[in-house]
Parts: structure tokens; C-alpha cells; sequence
């Protein structure tokens, strides 16, 4: 990054202007790139993929149309949200109505600043970056709230409250879950919890000890309520609401918000990975620094899609819980037990401060015995309805 | 105990249904989907695979119709439009008009219940649309036609008899109920998904 403003501004090609400057452009044009060739296609992509995983949940097919496959649906979409008229109510608070869907794409864009991709593939290696993720990423709570009051529409108020609640309410459990790497690591830097782990499933955080195990678990709950996932998508709850906070929202505002949310679902998988399925660590098998960091790449594409494939999964099996059961859920459970865990793995580190190698290979164990108890269900409920089997992920 | 049990109890619950929940969904990834994808990816047409009580758009077989106008008396939204004149001298009942509105039809089958011959009949057809709505009015007859006169014994007319058969089977399946789901609806050729039901039946 550096080296790359230096030459520019040796070369002279930007005629003699201070490398501030130069480092601002570069920056700039580099970061519109990075939005506009990954993250905004990657939201589109997602839309297809989940549509695709749920019809496929529901014995249906899916969007298959549209390019091979249907491929080319999400860009169907997305030229056809960019052409419809961009409704504002008359009786709704313009400027805000207008600036809302930015603020939540805002929230979008912003963590992939630290997002680390590879060793050397990462914007900015911030020494706060994952408490630089978990507070740009509540701005989507102003966002969606500012949508639900200037809409001026009961539907929307409701979804913007409810959607306040619920995000405020998460990020408690959701920041106490981080807590427990933190104090393993002793460390806020992406790139330094990542490299405090290993490639090697038990030298993840996810299986260092009892409580982090089920601190993964409830950040990643948290994290689907945040992103306002099924099954806690109640500001956006369809059979009571409409469309929540985006109802009055048409055209290219509405796209804003379902790409931010459909977006933040890599974001969801990229906190969990970092911080307790090891990033993008993966075994040194060549020197070659370029060679690493695509595999390293790879590596940590593979576990954040498997992340944002089992959110679809869950999405598609979950029912919408109520606003009642959701908060309980919160407040009588996952507080309680972050906390439980936060004393656990401070007690934990207290007599092993290098971590403990042998929990690492238990707790791996008592996750593979869960994940083949997992298969052996499948297996029944297979057998049981006797269905006819077909593997193809098209069709 | 009994809030603390609870409480756990809770947690238990809520981990062991989701697990549960998941098996289930995924073993759905491996079912093959029901869609039909009407109408272009389809092994057999629709029409084709529809029950035979489907009720379709209305056909009239002109030639075992016999001007009764009971179908036109019959349907409670008037679509059905005929006018038949008798001529006084040779008695014979002509029919020259015999239009329906298919826009109008709800498909509620009344007017094929009192239909002495089934001339009016539902068939499987189902795709209508049209760019007018005058291209809606199905019209039947042309030139004047001969209303039919039923034949005391069995129709000794070779091309009207499979005609006059199929009406009176129309008539029948519509009449027994008993012996219409008989027949049997076999959708797209293959047995309807029945795994499960049985599954669940043995629960
Ligand atoms: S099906 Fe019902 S609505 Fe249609 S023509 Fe017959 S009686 Fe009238
Ligand atoms: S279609 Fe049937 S009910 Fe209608 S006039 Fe002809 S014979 Fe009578």
C-alpha cells in the first residue's frame, strides 16, 4: 500500500502533488474497486445462492431462469430496482428518508476496511479492528431506525423500534462473546488474533476451551439478530408489517437496504472466522509469499461462505421467534452466559496462560462426535421419508 | 430447583429442536425438487397430465347438442349466449348462435351438470389469454347448424356415436362422485409425493 503511494509519487505521474493527496486518491479509487467489483456483487450473488438454498429446503427449484441456472438474476434484479420510480411519501421527513439507505450501506462497506483476507491482504491492520467492526457495524441501527421515523408510516416506526431494540439489545452478548479471544490473545488487532491460532481445527479458538465454543455460538446468534437475519428478521417481518422499516422505500433506496443486509452476511462469517475458525491461517507448504496469500485467501473465503451458507440454512429452517422470546433470549440467556464465560475463560487462562493443548484435541473430538451424531439424523430423516435422493445442486 | 431446572431445561430444548430442525432441512438439500417448471421445461404437457373432472375451458360439441338451452338457463352469470329457432313447418330446431365469455366463466361447472348429451364439457385447456377481449367470446357456431334429436335405441351414426360416448361419460363421472376420483388423478405421470404421509401415519 505504502510502497505503492511512494512510486506514484516518484514517478511523477500525478505531477509533483504532496503524497497525501496521492495516497487519498489511490485510496479512493482503490476502495471503489474493492465495494464495486466485490462487495457489491458478492451481495447480489448472495441473493441468488439464498434463494437458491431455500427453494431447495422447500423441495422447489429456485430462480432458474435468468442466465445459466438463473446465474444472472441477482444483476435482473438489480437493473430492475435501479429503473423504478424512487417513491417519497409526501408526508415523510425527505432529507432523512433520502439519507437513510446510505447510512446502512455505510455500515456495510466500512468493516471491510479491516477485513483481513490474507496475511498481507488487508486494508488497514488497525490495532482496535475488531472493536473497529463491532461499532461501525451498529450504525445500521440509526440507519434503520432513521428509515422507520421518516417514513412517517406506523409499519415503518414499528420495524425502526423494533429493530433499535433488537440490535442495541444483541450487541451485548454479542460484544461480551468477543471478550473471552480477546483474553487469550491480549490482543484487538484482526491480524494478531488470527495469527494467535493455528491452520489446524484444534488449534482454533472455536474449540480452545468449553467457553469460547459456546461464546462462537452466541456471537454468531447475536450477530444473524444484528443483521436483522430469519429467524430474527422482526423489523422487517413480512406478515405483520409489510416490509418493516422499508416499506415506503422503492427503486434503488429499497436495494440499499436488502444488499446491506444480504452483504453483512459475509461480515457475520468474516468476525466468525477470525475469531475462533483461524482466519486465514493455512499450512506452510511453500515460501512463496504470493502463493501463501492466495491460498490464505482461499482459506478464509471457504470458511466465511460456509458461514454464510448456514445462516441461509437457518433462514430457511427457523421460524420467526416473537419480539417477546426474542428479547428474553437475550437478556435471560445469552447475557448471562457470555458473562458465565467471560469469568470461565478468564479463570481458564489464569492457570493455563499459553492455552491448554489437550482441551484443544478434546474439544475437536466432542465436535466431530456432535457433527457425526448431526449426520446420523440426517441419515434417518432421509430414510424415513424414503425420498428420492438426487444430488445435483442444479437443475 | 424449579426455576433453575427450568432454566436449563430451556437451554436443553432449544439446542436439541434446532439440531433436530437442521437434520430435517438438510436432508431436504438432497430431495429432488416437485416443481413442475410449466410450461417450457415439462417432460408431457400439462393439459395432459390434468384430472379428467379438470375444469377447464368450456368446449361445446355442436354436433350432439340439442338446443335444449339448459346450460344457458343454468349458468348464474350469463355467459352463455344461444339462440335457436324452431321452423314451424318441418319442426326442425336450428341453432345459429351459441357463444360463451370466457372472461366471465368463474369454471363453476353448472352448466355441464344439466346438459342432457355432455355436448358442454370442461376440457384440460387452461391457457386462454388473449390480446382482446372480443377473442374471448368463444363462439361456436358459424353457419346454422341442426340441433341433435336423441335416437330412441343407441346412436347408429358412425361419426357422431364416439361423441354422443364420450359426452354420456362425461355425464357419468360428473353424476356418481363415487366413481369419478376413480379414475384416478395422476398428476405428471408419476404417484404423488406419498413417502412422508406414510411416514408420519406411522408415528
Ligand atoms: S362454468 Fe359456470 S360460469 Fe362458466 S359458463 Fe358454465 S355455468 Fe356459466
Ligand atoms: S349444450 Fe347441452 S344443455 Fe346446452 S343447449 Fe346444448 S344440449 Fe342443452
Amino acid at each position: 500500500m505504502q510502497e505503492l503511494i511512494n512510486s506514484l509519487v516518484s514517478s511523477k505521474s500525478f505531477g509533483g502533488m504532496p503524497a497525501t493527496i496521492v495516497g487519498a486518491i489511490v485510496i479512493i479509487v482503490l476502495s471503489a474497486v474493492v465495494f464495486l467489483g466485490v462487495a457489491f456483487p458478492f451481495a447480489g450473488i448472495v441473493s441468488w445462492v439464498e434463494r437458491r438454498v431455500w427453494a431447495r429446503i422447500q423441495s422447489r427449484v429456485g430462480p432458474n431462469r435468468v442466465g445459466p441456472n438463473g446465474f444472472l438474476q441477482w444483476l435482473a434484479d438489480g437493473v430492475k430496482h435501479v429503473c423504478k420510480e424512487d417513491v417519497i411519501p409526501a408526508d415523510s421527513d425527505p432529507h432523512l428518508f433520502k439519507m437513510a439507505p446510505y447510512l446502512v450501506v455505510l455500515a456495510f462497506v466500512l468493516p471491510w476496511a479491516v477485513m483481513p483476507f490474507s496475511s498481507a491482504l488487508i486494508l488497514a491492520d488497525m490495532n482496535v479492528g475488531i472493536l473497529y467492526m463491532t461499532s461501525v457495524t451498529a450504525i445500521t441501527v440509526v440507519g434503520v431506525l432513521m428509515a422507520g421515523w421518516a417514513s412517517n408510516d406506523k409499519w415503518s416506526l414499528i420495524g425502526g423500534i423494533r429493530s433499535a431494540a433488537q440490535i442495541v439489545s444483541y450487541e451485548i452478548p454479542a460484544g461480551l462473546s468477543i471478550f473471552p479471544v480477546v483474553l487469550m490473545t491480549g490482543t484487538l488487532s484482526m491480524q494478531s488474533i488470527i495469527k494467535a491460532q493455528g491452520w489446524a481445527p484444534q488449534h482454533w479458538f472455536l474449540f480452545a476451551n468449553p467457553f469460547t465454543f459456546v461464546a462462537a455460538n452466541i456471537l454468531y446468534v447475536s450477530a444473524l439478530a444484528e443483521g436483522n437475519r430469519t429467524p430474527f428478521d422482526l423489523p422487517e417481518a413480512e406478515s405483520e408489517l409489510v416490509a418493516g422499516f422499508a416499506t415506503e422505500y422503492s427503486g434503488m433506496r429499497y436495494l440499499f437496504f436488502f444488499m446491506a443486509e444480504w452483504g453483512n452476511l459475509f461480515i457475520i462469517g468474516a468476525i466468525i472466522t477470525t475469531l475462533f475458525l483461524g482466519g486465514w491461517q493455512f499450512p506452510r507448504v511453500t515460501n512463496n509469499a504470493v502463493v501463501m496469500n492466495v491460498l490464505q485467501l482461499i482459506t478464509f473465503n471457504v470458511k466465511v461462505l460456509f458461514l454464510v451458507f448456514l445462516s441461509m440454512w437457518i433462514r430457511g429452517t427457523l421460524p420467526r421467534v416473537r419480539i417477546d422470546q426474542l428479547m428474553s433470549l437475550c437478556w435471560k440467556y445469552f447475557v448471562p452466559i457470555s458473562f458465565v464465560n467471560m469469568l470461565g475463560t478468564a479463570v481458564w487462562v489464569a492457570i493455563w496462560p499459553d492455552g491448554n493443548s489437550v482441551a484443544g484435541y478434546i474439544m475437536f473430538a466432542v465436535g466431530l462426535v456432535v457433527a457425526f451424531i448431526f449426520v446420523q439424523r440426517v441419515i434417518y430423516y432421509v430414510r424415513r421419508s424414503r425420498m428420492e435422493l438426487y444430488f445435483r445442486p442444479t437443475i | 430447583m424449579g426455576a433453575i431446572g427450568e432454566y436449563f431445561q430451556n437451554i436443553k430444548e432449544t439446542v436439541s429442536t434446532i439440531f433436530e430442525g437442521m437434520a430435517v432441512t438438510a436432508s431436504h438439500f438432497m430431495r429432488k425438487p416437485y416443481t413442475v417448471q410449466y410450461p417450457d421445461r415439462i417432460a408431457v404437457r400439462v393439459q395432459d397430465t390434468l384430472p379428467y373432472r379438470y375444469r377447464g375451458i368450456l368446449n361445446v360439441d355442436l354436433e350432439i347438442c340439442t338446443g335444449c338451452l339448459a346450460c344457458e338457463r343454468a349458468c348464474p352469470i350469463d355467459c352463455i349466449v344461444i339462440a335457436c329457432e324452431k321452423d314451424q313447418k318441418t319442426k326442425v330446431l336450428t341453432i345459429s348462435q351459441f357463444d360463451i365469455d370466457i372472461i366471465k366463466c368463474m369454471y363453476c361447472g353448472l352448466c355441464s351438470e344439466p346438459c342432457p348429451t355432455g355436448a358442454i364439457h370442461h376440457t384440460s385447456e387452461f391457457e386462454g389469454a388473449d390480446f382482446s377481449t372480443e377473442s374471448m367470446i368463444r363462439r361456436f357456431v358459424t353457419d346454422p347448424i341442426d340441433a341433435y334429436k336423441p335416437k330412441k335405441g343407441p346412436e347408429t351414426d358412425e361419426r357422431i356415436a364416439p361423441i354422443l360416448n364420450r359426452g354420456m361419460r362425461y355425464i357419468n363421472e360428473f353424476a356418481t362422485p363415487g366413481q369419478a376420483w376413480a379414475g384416478g388423478a395422476v398428476v405428471n405421470g408419476a404417484p404423488p409425493a406419498d413417502g412422508e404421509e406414510e411416514a408420519d401415519a406411522q408415528e
